[in-house]
Formats: C-alpha cells, structure tokens, sequence
C-alpha cells in the first residue's frame, strides 16, 4: 500500500536511534578501556608516591647516610639499611651464582639434546616448580634443607673451603648460605623455561652449518647457539634476580632475621624483605616506619633498575642485530 | 697429535652434554622431592578433621585449617574481582586501541608494578585500606593481591588479544559490526582459551603469596563472616604453623602445604592444557 | 570455542561457588566480634579463653598473637578492637593514645607468668642454676662457653660442656624481652646502662626468632643453645629450663608458687596497673616474673562491643582464673581482681 498511518521512513537511513546507540556504545568501550589504563597508572603513582611521601621522616634525618650505616636500633632511634641491602645482595648474588650454571646447563639439555616430547614433558614439570608457594619453600628449607645443609654441605664445606673467610665461623643452620640456597631453587625454573625458548629459537641453519664445518654438538651449543641467545638468557638472569630480591617468606624463615654485617655465609643475616615483614606489624613511632618504609622503597628502586637494564639490554641487542 | 685433539673434543662434547642432562636430571629430582616430600609428610596428616574443623588453642590437639581454606578463596575472590576486570580492560586498550608510544610506556609503567616486591604492596594496602577503615579485613587482603594480578592480567590480555588474526576484526568490521562489537564479540572469544588460562596462572601465582596478607587480612582463629573481618588464609597459617615448635602444628602445616600445593599445581596443569587445546580449537 | 556444555559447567560451578563462600558471609548468629593482637606471652592462655567464652556464647573474639610491639601499635592506630602487651604503655605512649583517640586506653592485668631460661646443651640433662651475673654475662657476650666459671660456679658437680653458647633472642617486638630485660637492668648495671629495657632492644649477641614459639622452635633445633621463653612454652615443649637466684640468695624455679610470691611482695596497686615484679625481694619469689595486660580503649564507639569487651574482662579475671593454673600461670592477686572490677564497670 502506497499510503500509511505511519511517518515515512527515510531509506536511506534505517534504524538511525539503532546505529546512534551502538555508535555510543562504541564510545563507552573507548572510555572504560581507557579509563582502566589510566586507572592502573593511577596506582601506580599512587604506590610510587605513598613511599615517597612516607619515607620522609628518614630521608630529612639521616639522608642518603641511611643506606650506608650499618646499625639498626629501633630503641635507639638509629637506623641504617647498609646489613639489610647487604644482605638481599648477597644471597641473590649466591642464588644466581647457583641457579644460572644448573639453569642454563639444564636448558641446553632440554633444547639441544632431549627429544621433543621428553623436553616438552620436563619443561612442563620444571614450569610447576615455578608455581609452588614460596611459604612451602620456607617449609622445605626449614625441615629439608638445613638439616641437610648442616649434616653434610657444611662439614665438607668447611674442611675444603675453611681457609676463606667466606666460610668461617659458627652455623647455626639459619644462614646467608641457606637463605641463598633456598632462593637459587626458587629462580632456577625461570632461568630454564626463558633460555630454553631461546635457544629453540635459534635457527636450525646456524647449528647445521656449524656441524657442517665438523664441530661436535657441544662446541656448536657453546660457541654458535649460546651467544646467539645470549639476550634472552640474560634477561631471563635479570628476571630470576628480580624474583630473588622481593622474595619475602622462604628467606625470612631461613635466613636467621639478625641485622649484622659478616664475611661469612655461615652466619645468619637479614633482607630487606625478611626485615620488613618481620618488624612493620609492629613498628611504631614514624622514623621506625618509615625506615621501614624507606627500605621498601630502596628495594623498589633496586628492581627498578634492574628492569631498566634489561630492557635497555634487549633494546640495543635488537638495534644492533637490526 | 691430531687423534689426540680430536679425542679431547669427543670427551669434551660427552662431559658436558652428560653434565647438561645431569643438571636437567637434578632440577626434575628437586621438583619431585618437593612434591613427595609434601606428599608424604601432608598426606599423613591430611584427614577430614583438617578440613572441616576450626584451630585449636595451642596445647591441645586436633584442630584444622576449615576456615583458612574457606578464607583463601575468598580473598581470592575480593583479588579476582579487582585485579582482573581492570587487567582485562587494560589490555583490551592496549591491543586494541593504543598508539605505540602510549603503548610502550604503559608497559614500562606494568612492568614496575610487577616489580614491586609483593612485601611493599602489603604496606600499601595497610596505609591505604587498614587504616582508615580501621580493621584488618579480607578486603584489604584482596586489594593487595588484585593488584598484584594486575600487571599479568594486562600482559596475557595483550599477548593472546594479538596473537588473534587481523582476518577476524576485518571479516567483522566488513560485515559492519562496530569497533567496539568486534572486540567484545569477536576478538575476545577467539583468544577466550588463553586469556582463561591466563586469568588461572595469575590466581595461581597469588593464591600462594603470604606477605601481603600479613599487614592485610591478619588472621582468624575462626570463621570470618562478611569481608570486613580478618580472615584466616592458608599460606599465612602454614607459616605461622611452620616457625611454631610443636610438632602438631607442623604436621597441619604440612597438610595445609599440600592442600595449596594441590590445588594451585592443578590450576597450573589445567591452564596449560586450556592453552594447549584452544588453538587447536579455534583453528577449527 | 568453548562447547556450550563447558560453558553451563563453568557457569554453574561459579555460581555454586559464589553462594558457598557468601553462605559463609552470613554465619547464623549475630554474634558480636572483636578482635585483638598483641603478645604471645599468654596466647595460650587466651586463645583458651577465647575459645570458650565463644561457645558460652556471648562473643566471638579474635586474638592473633604478633608480639607485644604489634599488640601495642595495633591497638593506638585503632586497626583492632583491643591489644595485648607484657609491656605496660610508657607515659610518652599513653599521650600518643590519649592524643589520637581522645579518650584513654587502660591496661589490664589479666594473669602473671614467668620468662624462663630455656636451654639445649647436649649431655645435660639436669637443671642448671643461673646467677644474675652468669645470666647478664651470657647475655651481654662476656660469657662464651658453657664451662665458663659465671655458669660453673653455681652448678658444682655439673659436667659442662667447653661448647660456645649461642644466644637466642626475640627478633620480634615482645614483653617478653621487657621481662627480661628489664630483670637485666635492674641485677646489671652494665646491662642497664649499655642496652636498657623495651620490647625490642639492639642486642650486643644472639640469634633472633620470631615470638616464643620462634624461641623455643630455635631452641629446640640448635644444640649449645640459651633463650627466654614464658614458662608454658618451656613447658609445652618439653625444654628443659633451669633455676634463677633471686634477690634473697634463693635458686628459684619458676612455678605457679614462685610466680605468686613474687607478686606478693607488691605493696600498693597504682591506678594504672603498670608495675614491675621481676627482682622481687619476697621470700621463695622467682625473680623473672611479670604481669600481663590486656589494652583495652575507655570507650567504644559500638555499645555493643564495649559490653562484649567488659563482660569478658570480668568473667576473664573471675572464672576465667580457674584454667589459668592448668596451663603454668599463676592467678591475679585478689586485691588486684577487687580493684579491676572497677575499672572494667568505666568501660562502654
């Protein structure tokens, strides 16, 4: 029918209110998204300028001073972070130093020789020790390792090694030693499952035209594969160091919580983290906190630069291959 | 002179492949040793009267961890709630929205909330949600832990939103769909699978944190009702549990270990063999 | 994509997921709920409290045992309902309370126990005395060897072994070590002047650990060791402790008798319950012994909680003193008990 009741649609432009509201909504997924971002920036910035702000007290009365003083007396009122920082480097420095041989060697292993299933089955498993709490690594540390530390590793140790200074004195079995042996079981996975990725990455024709020149398989991996993932297993390195300097639970049971600077791993010492979950429950009066705090934030700092390092390793890697 | 040489690389090459699988050989033990070890010891203590009983007072024995695996989840549930939608969302922008330079430094930005050792966001959460709410809370435990699942929401949501084929926006938007249809229509549910699998790693990862939960949530010595109670969690019960000198309580430490090993290996397997799955799938 | 089946199971087992943790939102009764943190002093003993008063029914109080310093922070930001502190506030602590919340927060004595020194030497199975001197030497690094002559002389007959003593200490903010080193101050002048007393104090030797089970955990596992547990840790754990000479000459062993005498010998209770017992000059007293405090704020800002806090606090120091013994804390003096009362009634 020609004729109707109702107003002519123009039809050119059916549905038009249909169209404008999908249009607005269109919109709105803009926004929300967006907002989300700047919402994560937001606490970001928020986190960021809460240690700031309530590190003060400490930076007004003791400076950058803080980082280098070693005595730590909350009766006192005098604090410094210097066996704090020596401590968290120390055994991240132990942790890596045991975690990158055994993590690279491993990778090797399951990237070069394993076959394809075997290698992907094992990385599978090695992926879940990555999973596992670190307050059950504290367990393990507590009730597995240091009995076992202190019946065999130490003993040998000593009667080897006892001439350094690194390996004197009393072990009480919480120590820098079982701090950095924990935390090495820790990051050992990361190191692994990155590097493995790639060194798979690595193309075939390297290692064939290195075996082609009659090198054997190991001189192929030492010489071609290795330096050409070079980047990838460093940074896996940064990523385990950045892993091992936040970690809290697993050190803080085994560590031995003293805030005392020694040359010897046998001897008990303190990390950031240990001594910040140990003491802000119940610090009061504000230069306790936010020394407490003020740790928080060189921590924050360190991991900080790590990252920064890392991306600045990847970034000129990538120019200078490009 | 030259068999010699070539002898030496021979053993060389055998040494050190040999000692590659040995490394292998020794991580995988570890792992095993850690597994049966908690099998052993939590296994043993693993009764129904642990999982559905409150804490003892110290001294007296029996007694269970009901309420810190009850409370567990709900912390989980309160982080989840927080950390995700604003994780997801974000990368959805990021993927899908952002220019490179926005794009690069908002990464930079994730990448130091990732780096913000889990201790120091427990601080932050108690300046920022215990204290002028005045009580310790499962609330506050879940804001800590949200936003620690932040940075890895975002990043799966970015990676697995691009590993989408650019064909499938196109076809959509050909057939007229609007930008923002296509995302949530389209793009999403082909990259569902991983951003799951996503989303169960990341529960995992901070199902097992303490830290943050000891300035947060404290804890309960019973059932916490509501979320605006202290509220037992399980991670922080093993410790306390664990640095305790009773044997009792280690071995509920023990069992409570396995429990949160247990379930957090069987989120970890199941995300893995979503992801396995989902590409296969979706090639369909 | 995700069959349709999947998707009802995942959908469902969310949802039954959902209602089973909210179905733990709302417990049955509309009990009242207080928390508390403070000292493991006498977690024993109030975690057995709190235990029972729930199931007489009036209030579900939560105590989470943090130390001493935890206890006392907890309580003066407000993040708790009460604290729990061997530690009596100092002047300068109370003001920060006062100042903050606008009304006062009052300590009070709940039971009294003793810090014991627990040992670990191998080959020792019977009790050791302790001079003040012996125990100040170990304390202060002076004293290395568990033959030295400080320890020897009050144990003649006594095999020591020439083993280093390691020195275990709190690493954590406790009224433990108030106890203790308060005890130390007063028998040691060197002590007093080079360390002082506090809950947490910079320690010239030791190892730390975390609370009095972290103590008697470190004790336990670390042969040629020394610490200072509450009596019941010592106790519970089977570590063996050894006698302490009072201010009368006495080898006193901690006990519920010494532990009272020693609490006899206060003669006038102040207003505020803070007193010191350690060093007591009555006969038969153990001279490490202390009072224990429940912080309590004047006011509170729920009535209904202010009750719940009052009517525990009275049952707490009436029949709540009947279990006390059981687990190797002495009682409150009935004078003291008399005084509480009133001071509990100004609570609301």
């Amino acid at each position: 029918m020609a004729t109707s009741t109702y107003p002519a649609r123009n039809p050119q432009l059916p549905l038009a209110g249909f169209y404008r509201r999908i249009r607005v909504w269109d919109q709105v997924a803009y926004l929300v998204t967006l907002a989300s971002a700047i919402l994560i920036l937001a606490v970001v910035g928020l986190i960021v300028f809460e240690l700031w702000i309530s590190s003060q007290p400490t930076m007004q009365t003791f400076g950058w001073s803080f980082l280098t003083h070693s005595r730590w007396d909350p009766n006192g009122e005098k604090f410094g972070a210097l066996p704090f920082i020596y401590g968290t480097c120390v055994t991240a420095s132990l942790a890596l130093l045991i975690a990158v041989p055994f993590g690279v060697m491993a990778s090797v292993f399951l990237a070069e020789l394993a076959p394809p299933r075997l290698s992907n089955i094992l990385t599978f498993l090695i992926e879940l020790l990555a999973a596992v709490p670190s307050v059950i690594y504290g367990l393990i540390g507590i009730f597995v390792l240091i009995p076992m530390i202190r019946s065999y590793l130490v003993p040998s140790l000593t009667s080897v090694f006892g001439f350094l200074p690194l390996f004197q004195g009393d072990f009480y079995g919480v120590s820098l030693l079982s701090a950095g042996l924990v935390l090495s079981i820790m990051v050992v996975p990361f190191i692994i499952s990155v590097s493995r990725e790639v060194l798979l990455a690595v193309p075939v024709d390297q290692r064939e035209a290195a075996l082609a020149l009659g090198t054997t398989k190991w001189e192929t991996t030492w010489q071609i594969v290795i330096p050409n993932a070079k980047v990838g297993i460093i940074g896996s390195v940064f990523l385990a160091l950045a892993r091992a300097l936040g970690e809290t639970m697993a050190v803080t049971m085994v560590i031995g919580n003293t805030p005392k600077i020694s040359a010897s791993l046998l001897a008990p010492g303190y990390s950031i983290a240990a001594v910040i979950a140990n003491e802000f429950a119940e610090a009061s009066g504000d230069l306790y906190i936010s020394s407490l705090i003020f740790l928080g934030l060189v921590l924050f700092g360190l991991t900080i630069v790590i990252n920064a390092l890392a991306r600045i390793l990847v970034l000129t890697t990538a120019r200078r291959s490009a | 002179m030259l068999m010699a040489i070539s002898q030496r690389r021979k053993f060389v090459n055998a040494l050190m492949l040999s000692l590659s699988g040995l490394c292998t050989l020794i991580v995988i033990s570890v792992l095993f040793f850690i597994l049966g070890y908690l099998l052993f010891h939590g296994a043993r203590s693993l009764n129904l009267q642990f999982l559905t009983s409150l804490p003892k007072p110290s001294g007296e024995t029996g007694g269970g961890m009901a309420n810190a695996i009850v409370g567990s989840f709900k912390v989980l549930l309160v982080a989840t709630s927080i950390g995700v939608p604003l994780g997801f969302l974000a990368g959805v922008y990021l993927a899908e929205y952002s220019g490179k330079t926005f794009a690069f430094l908002f990464r930079y930005v994730v990448d130091l909330l990732n780096g913000v050792p889990s201790i120091v966001i427990g601080i932050i959460a108690y300046a920022v949600v215990v204290r002028p709410m005045k009580h310790y809370s499962a609330l506050a435990g879940g804001v800590a832990l949200g936003i620690m699942m932040i940075p890895i929401a975002v990043r799966t949501t970015e990676e697995f939103l691009r590993s989408v084929p650019n064909s499938l926006r196109e076809g959509s938007l050909a057939l007229g769909a609007t930008k923002a249809k296509t995302i949530f229509a389209v793009v999403v549910p082909a990259a569902i699978s991983g951003l799951i699998s996503g989303l169960m790693l990341n529960l995992a990862r901070v199902a097992g944190e303490t830290a943050p939960l000891l300035f947060t949530a404290l804890g309960n010595m019973f059932w916490s009702r509501g979320w605006m109670q202290p509220i037992a969690t399980l991670p922080v019960m093993i410790y306390n549990y664990a640095i305790s000198p009773e044997e009792d309580l280690h071995q509920q430490a023990w069992a409570a270990g396995f429990v949160l090993l247990a379930l957090v290996l069987a989120v970890n397997v199941t995300a893995k063999m979503i992801i396995m799955r989902g590409p296969a799938a979706s090639r369909r | 994509m995700i069959k349709t089946s999947d998707r009802y199971i995942t959908k469902t087992a969310l949802f039954s997921f959902v209602v089973f943790t909210f179905s733990f939102a709302q417990t049955a009764v509309a009990q009242v709920s207080l928390t508390g943190a403070g000292a493991t002093f006498p977690a024993p003993i109030y975690q057995k409290w709190f235990n029972v008063y729930q199931s007489v029914g009036k209030a579900q109080i939560n105590y989470q045992p943090n130390g001493s310093g935890g206890g006392i922070k907890a309580v003066t930001e407000g993040t708790v309902d009460f604290g729990a502190s061997d530690m009596p506030l100092t002047d300068e602590q109370l003001k920060q309370y006062k100042s903050k919340h606008g009304f006062e927060v009052l300590m009070l004595p709940t039971v009294l126990g003793a810090a014991v020194p627990v040992y670990n030497v191998p080959g020792i199975s019977q009790e050791l005395n302790f001079t003040p001197e012996a125990l100040s030497g170990i304390y202060l690094g002076k004293v290395t060897t568990w033959n030295d002559p400080a320890i020897a002389k009050a144990n003649p007959g006594v095999k020591l072994p020439g083993s280093k003593i390691v020195v275990t200490h709190r690493s954590d903010g406790s009224g433990t070590t108030f106890c203790w080193t308060d005890y130390l101050s007063k028998v040691s002048p060197e002590w007093s002047s080079k360390v002082g007393k506090n809950t947490s104090v910079d320690w010239p030797v030791g190892l730390g650990a975390k609370g009095n089970d972290g103590v008697a955990g470190l004790i336990k596992q670390q042969p040629g060791s020394i610490g200072y547990v509450e009596l019941i840790y010592a106790v519970k754990n089977k570590l063996p402790y050894g006698k302490v000479k009072n201010k009368s000459g006495d080898f006193v062993k901690a006990d519920l008798a010494s532990v009272t005498a020693a609490a006899s010998g206060v003669k006038s209770i102040p207003a505020d319950y803070r007193i010191s017992i350690t060093d007591s000059a009555a006969k038969g007293a153990y001279p490490i012994a202390t009072f224990t405090w429940l912080l309590v704020p004047s006011k509170f800002s729920d009535p209904a909680k202010g009750k719940a806090m009052a009517g525990f606090l009275k049952w707490a120091i009436t029949e709540g003193q009947n279990s006390v013994e059981a687990l190797s804390y002495s009682k409150l003096p009935p004078a003291m008990v008399a005084k509480e009362q009133s001071t509990i009634a100004s609570i609301h």
